[in-house]
């Protein structure tokens, strides 16, 4: 097995508030691995190192094999990513939206052509193929934002809590096509939640930060039986404690409430 | 290449999609041209100024290119925190070249907005000369640049919508007043003078109302010359900034 993502003394800070406090993991080629964690935690911040968003204090980063740091545009060509707040243009039609994926990524024409409708026909959208993606449902434009973010042919796949705020039967539905992505294109994925349910079903790999460190890491049944506990919500509340974090609203925070209110 | 003409090809879709857009926001500028052209007309032919339908809507012309332009810089907080933008910034692609072909696709839109407003004055009465159309055009394509370059630049500091209200009073309307979009510039005290001419509006609307009316003068050049530095000046600002930008 081969590291896709190796981390070592990750360490991001903010004017003297430290975010991420020298962070270690591995993901293996073809793990499915939850990063999970409080809000606040560090797990954006973790993500969006990965991703070449944020360069981070100190420590090293590889991610199939290039650092996100120096070789941002090699780095970007190696992951797909879906954000915790959707990234589609409303306006444009799901091929639309694909087709911009395309062609940022420099996707040649034909191979374009046939992946995208690979895809759409794989998150069954190909149907809606034409249809603005503001009729689209919160659950469809989560699978058009998963289709999109493997039109490249990446090789990780992040995806920030792409099951929030969807039905049961949604979510599932979602799942059950990231593992067989997982199991088809032998594509990593890594993933953030408050479902431990998800979590504990589909993860081969957890990682548990709290307050920018790394708590634990290992299988499911690993992460139990070193707690002693039944569940890995259980776990991960023993490991996290019971206080609901205080975070100051942001000004993203504000703003989602507002785009709740204007686009819904 | 291939961005800044998707990034483009993005804007100008959304444009021609949003029908309401369009029409709500000719409301304004078709209020102004009504209620002042019609409105002070008379006073102003009397005090020996002309025909104030002509004087007028080179000025709302560059308001609407001014208003339009400006919010589609701005609307980039919009987007960099949820959209679109947000996809574009994991792109293997220069970020030189997304602000680029943004800022093409929000000045075009500023222009095909300004060019509606020309048609809909010459219904109205407005006797555009035909011969310096070209000129005109590209005066509003130089007021379209610098505005959505600014836009862009204030977004990228921007982090939410709060300043926006800011920004429209006290300098989006600042620069329209002042610029001679309205009324003629001569007699002005010394301080709002000095405001005028560090205006870049002022020269906008000066080469655009020249053109249309086939006035033309040596200042002209002038014009051209201080708007096309503005824009290159705002541009590399707004490149700088939108370089910076975190999310």
């Amino acid at each position: 097995m081969e590291k896709i993502i190796e981390v070592k003394n990750l360490t991001k800070k903010f004017n003297g508030f430290t975010a991420v406090d020298r962070v270690n993991f591995d993901v293996m080629t073809g793990d499915i691995f939850a990063f999970l964690g409080p809000n606040g935690a560090g797990k954006t911040t973790t993500i969006k190192m990965l991703t070449t968003l944020l360069n981070p204090t100190q420590g090293e980063i590889r991610l199939n094999g290039f650092d996100p740091t120096k070789d941002k545009d090699d780095t970007r060509r190696s992951f797909g990513i879906v954000f915790q707040d959707p990234s589609l243009d409303d306006e444009l039609t799901a091929y639309e939206n694909m087709e911009f994926h395309g062609v940022l990524y420099s996707v040649p024409k034909d191979l374009r052509r046939q992946r995208i409708e690979e895809l759409l026909k794989f998150t069954e959208l190909w149907e809606r193929k034409n249809s603005l993606v503001k009729t689209f449902s919160g659950g469809m434009k989560r699978r058009l934002e998963i289709a999109r973010g493997l039109l490249h042919h990446p090789k990780v796949l992040f995806l920030d809590e792409p099951t929030l705020g969807l039905d049961p039967q949604t979510r599932n539905h979602i799942w059950s096509y990231i593992k067989d992505l997982n199991q088809k294109e032998k594509i990593t994925v890594f993933f953030t939640t408050h479902y431990m349910g998800e979590a504990e079903k589909i993860a081969n790999q957890i990682a548990i930060i709290d307050h920018g460190k790394i708590l634990v890491q290992g299988t499911v049944r690993e992460l139990i039986n070193k707690t002693k506990t039944k569940s890995l919500e259980e776990a991960f509340i023993q490991l996290t404690g019971h206080t609901i974090r205080t975070e100051t609203a942001s000004a993203l925070d504000q703003m989602r409430e507002k785009r709740k209110f204007f686009r819904r | 290449m291939q961005t800044i003409y998707i990034l483009w090809l993005r804007q100008v879709k959304r444009y021609f999609r949003s029908k309401s857009r369009i029409i709500g926001s000719l409301g304004q500028p078709l209020l102004f041209l009504v209620a002042l052209g019609f409105g002070f007309g008379p006073i102003y032919q009397k005090a020996g100024g002309g025909n104030y339908l002509q004087f007028l809507t080179p000025g709302i012309i560059a308001m609407t290119v001014l208003f339009t332009a400006m919010f589609s810089g701005i609307e980039t907080i919009w987007d960099r925190q949820f959209g679109f933008l947000k996809e574009t910034l994991v792109a293997p692609v220069s970020r030189l070249n997304i602000m680029f072909g943004k800022t093409l696709g929000g000045a075009t839109v500023a222009i095909l907005q300004g060019l509606i407003v020309l048609v809909i004055s010459i219904l109205i009465g407005f006797r555009p000369h035909l011969l310096f159309l070209p000129m005109a055009l590209v005066f509003m394509i130089l007021i379209a640049f610098l505005f959505t370059a600014l836009g862009t630049a204030i977004a990228s500091k921007m982090e939410d919508m709060h300043g926006f209200q800011l920004i429209m009073n006290f300098l989006v309307m600042p620069i329209f007043f002042l610029s001679g979009a309205l009324f003629p510039l001569n007699g002005m005290p010394k301080a709002i003078g000095w405001l005028i001419k560090i205006n870049p509006l002022t020269y906008g609307v000066d080469g655009l109302r020249s053109s249309l009316l086939s006035s033309v003068h040596l200042g002209l050049l002038g014009d051209f010359t201080i708007l096309l530095i503005a824009v290159l000046i705002l541009l590399s600002i707004g490149a700088y900034l939108f370089s910076k930008i975190q999310i």
